[in-house]
């Protein structure tokens, strides 16, 4: 069946359900969502629907099913992996009119909402009530929560409040034959397996979120922010370690080194001192008597780790401005350079120095420059390598970079992805990170979920043909990773 | 310390293509929960050992037939504990068996369940293959996250070799109230003051009077509990730790009984089940203990449709299904996932549910 009888079935089928406004699939009309917040990425999807009902959803996902075309389930598509990229074979299923907060119940601390409610309008329509929903990605303005559960997006405040995954209760969700479940409930736990845990951070591959129930927290009386400066950037890192050990859970402990301190203050003018190799926010919040303990014991920590100079944030306005400037590193970064490119590594806090040192290295190596800027508390890190798309070659250099970061991150014992997700981005990364029997258990339980793949196809999981092919050309220690598989 | 994964390891090869039931074993201090299972035991108990710990990283690794005992200790030394406050029952209780159960103490409703402190495992699935989910950092998305799902499938979707578990520091100080209240009263007040920013880690209701536990440092946890007193008739006890002992190995008075006690997950703020019958209630009104004669199937029908479920916890008849059916469409994908990892049914069949 050629695309444009597909797509005529699909028109046909969907003019039932759906008004005509609602379905897309003019080529000026499809523009707009050719990618996500990975821009480098771009597909023009077959069609675009904007269902607005549940009902419509599943009476979408089952015409889809019959004539088994794929569907991409997006949001509000500020992710930074591809994972939303549409197929120009599939269908692109926006929750964009899933607007709707169904219900707050301040007494339980929780909120029943559409998918495609923003992440900071549920804090917003919670303060009155002294709540607020925890996980707090920096897009956190325009992102959705759809997209943050299939994400299990993070934040700045992850270690001591958690990742999506321990901030939501409940979800509907429809899976591929158009059957509506409810996962998770509005106890503390379910009987069977933690299907919840599962779908968090399964990138759109099992099912479509259709309404999320998130659990809300009292807001801390108090919150406090020191800005630390360091002449090196190791002396952060021990510093990181130190207040972990001093038995101080920060809400929120970030780094940033010259280039990204520099880009930072030349955009927000934080007052972020210039001359420093690195500086460490360290938020502390809670009650009143607790931030005021902490607080100098955690100058203290850090003055013993060699910090030239703290400085607590003297009222709200001074601590928002020292936030603002971390928080809009990335586009900061973005005025230096013509292009730059995200990364996401995780690694233990303690291998913090030596991956430094390689991405330094590789850095002169591939003669592009790299600001970090990471989340210490937890490990994460998000180097911003700075290039220019529209230098031959330049793309592809920075992204074989971006890769052998990844690595580095695996060889020190984390992960090449702790809250941006895999996507199509980092899918090859992800052969390195798993051998193929997890590769293969993780194809089992998509195919339990999905049988056909066609929900969000080629994200994610990598095929095994697609690691050993890649395999072939990156051969470590004369070994061949995935060697039991044919070769051609 | 023993590395026990090539044994392990050929035993469920051999049981995969021989297509016989394995029964997975630590220090059998859970037998009692989930329906029987029968099989070959496969023991876990010498498969031990802290692989590595991090005061600093708050990650801890083990092999899964390690002691809680064994892990409370090294972790009480950097003054650190597992958040989740699981309950052992037995000294001989292992970490993998807590895991696989998903067990949390009174902790659970304000520092997490089990569950959310798992960050990585390393398991043996039904086809005797040796897989690596997860790992020892916060944060992490890559692949799906079977590592949490291992949590609470008590054994049937693999045999666990290793945890990767985040940690916390400990309190300094621990304040524990009592006020005398009526169960709706006191379900109402925790409920309250949960949504308030204060040191609360544990809640109890019990023969007409609500405790509360406060963790913090001492000044924080005073001023906590002179708030709370002011606003409800209440006073510090002295036994604090004892109190919250009992009730984590459930060795206070309410559990020593011959007639059923069924477990009762709820919306916390639901009101107060009116059965006939002694309740003990924890979690903030989200975990019920109701001894009661009535029909189980009866009991699951009411908690139902209040948003919850009931397990058959202790001193029901042989046959009574432990935990609550699922529905429909939920059970189908529950098949679906145990034939992904456990194609031949060999692993623990039964245990959490007759078809899996």
């Amino acid at each position: 069946m050629s695309t444009t009888n597909t797509q005529q079935q699909l028109i046909n089928a969907f003019s039932t359900v759906l008004p005509a406004d609602a379905v897309l699939y003019n080529a000026e009309d499809l523009h707009p969502y050719e990618c996500d917040g990975l821009s480098a990425f771009r597909q023009i999807p077959l069609m675009v629907v904007l269902p607005e009902t549940v009902e419509q959803v599943q009476s979408i996902i089952k015409t889809c099913h019959q004539l088994q075309v794929p569907v991409i389930a997006r949001g509000a598509g500020t992710g930074l992996s591809g994972g939303a990229l549409p197929l120009s074979t599939g269908v692109l299923l926006s929750l964009a009119k899933f607007k709707q907060i169904l219900d707050i119940d301040p007494l339980a601390r929780t909120a029943r909402v559409q998918p495609g409610v923003r992440n900071l309008a549920i804090s917003e329509a919670v303060k009155s009530h002294g709540l607020y929903y925890a996980p707090d990605p920096s897009s956190q303005i325009a992102c959705t929560i759809g997209g943050n559960v299939a994400e299990n997006s993070g934040g700045v405040h992850c270690l001591k409040y958690g990742l999506t995954v321990h901030n939501i209760l409940k979800l509907d969700i429809v899976t591929i034959d158009g059957e509506l479940h409810s996962i998770g409930s509005d106890a503390l736990d379910s009987p069977g397996y933690d299907l919840l845990a599962l779908m968090t951070g399964s990138e759109g591959m099992l099912g479509v979120i259709v309404e999320v129930t998130v659990k809300l927290l009292p807001i801390p009386q108090q919150a406090k922010v020191i800005m630390a400066s360091f002449d090196d950037v190791y002396k952060a890192g021990n510093a990181v370690a130190s207040i972990i050990s001093a038995g101080i859970i920060p809400a929120g402990l970030e780094m940033m080194d010259k280039l990204a301190i520099k880009a930072a203050e030349d955009f927000i003018h934080a007052n972020y001192p210039l001359d420093a190799e690195a500086i460490l926010l360290c938020e502390l919040d809670g009650t009143e008597i607790e931030v005021n303990e902490m607080i100098p014991l955690a100058e203290k920590v850090l003055r013993d780790n060699g910090a030239t100079e703290t400085r607590l944030a003297k009222d709200d306005i001074e601590r928002a401005k020292f936030w603002q400037g971390r928080k809009s590193a990335f586009p900061a970064v973005g005025r230096m350079s013509p292009d730059y490119y995200c990364m996401d590594g995780t690694i233990p806090k303690s291998e913090l120095g030596n991956v430094l040192q390689q991405i330094a290295d590789l850095s002169k190596e591939y003669n592009l420059p790299v600001a970090n800027v990471f989340h210490a508390g937890d490990g994460n890190m998000h180097p911003l390598i700075l290039y220019d798309a529209n230098i031959e070659g330049e793309l592809e250099r920075t992204e074989e970079f971006g890769a052998k970061i990844l690595e580095a991150c695996v060889q020190a014992g984390g992960t090449i992805t702790g809250e941006h997700g895999v996507g199509v981005e980092k899918i090859d990364s992800m052969c390195v990170q798993f051998k193929s029997a997890e590769l293969s258990q993780f194809h089992a339980i998509k195919k339990a979920f999905d049988p056909d793949t066609l929900l969000n196809p080629g994200k994610a999981v990598p095929t095994l043909h697609r690691c050993a092919e890649l395999g072939a050309m990156h051969v470590h220690d004369g070994k061949l990773p995935h060697p039991e598989l044919p070769r051609f | 310390m023993t590395d026990q994964t090539q044994a392990l390891q050929e035993q469920i090869t051999a049981a995969y293509a021989n297509k016989t039931a394995c029964r997975i074993e630590g220090g059998n201090s859970k037998h009692f929960i989930g329906n029987p299972s029968a099989g070959e035991q496969v023991s876990t108990k010498n498969h031990t050992g802290i692989i590595s710990y991090d005061a600093s990283e708050l990650v801890l690794t083990a092999r899964s037939g390690t002691t809680l005992k064994e892990i409370s200790a090294a972790l009480a030394v950097n003054n650190q504990s597992l958040p989740f406050e699981p309950p052992a029952f037995s000294e001989h209780a292992t970490i993998g068996g807590t895991i696989a159960c998903n067990l949390s103490g009174p902790a659970r409703a304000y520092s997490g369940a089990a569950r959310d402190f798992v960050l990585g495992t390393r398991i043996i699935n039904g086809k005797g293959e040796v897989l690596q989910f997860g790992g020892q950092v916060m944060k992490n998305v890559a692949g799906y996250d079977a590592s949490r799902l291992m949590a609470g499938a008590y054994g049937t979707l693999g045999l666990l070799l290793e945890v990767s578990l985040k940690i916390l520091p400990k309190a300094q100080t621990e304040i524990t109230i009592k006020s005398q209240q009526s169960a709706d009263a006191a379900i109402n007040i925790i409920n309250q003051l949960a949504g308030k920013y204060l040191p609360i880690s544990a809640s109890c209701y019990f023969d007409e009077h609500l405790y509360i536990r406060l963790n913090s440092s001492q000044q924080n946890c005073e001023a906590a509990s002179q708030m709370i007193c002011q606003q409800i008739t209440a006073q510090p006890i002295e036994s604090s730790a004892e109190l919250w002992q009992q009730i984590l190995e459930q060795q206070h008075v309410f559990f020593d009984t011959d007639q059923p006690v069924a477990r009762i997950s709820l919306p916390a703020t639901s009101q107060h089940i009116a059965i006939t019958g002694e309740q003990l209630i924890e979690w903030g009104g989200a975990l019920r203990w109701l001894k009661t004669d009535q029909p189980i199937e009866q009991l699951r029908q009411t908690v139902q449709a209040l948003g919850g479920h009931v397990s058959a916890y202790k001193n029901y008849p042989a046959d009574t299904e432990y935990f609550q059916p699922l529905a429909s469409g939920i059970s189908i994908l529950h098949k679906g996932l145990k034939n992904a990892f456990d194609p031949a049914g060999i692993l623990n069949p039964g245990r959490l549910y007759k078809e899996l």
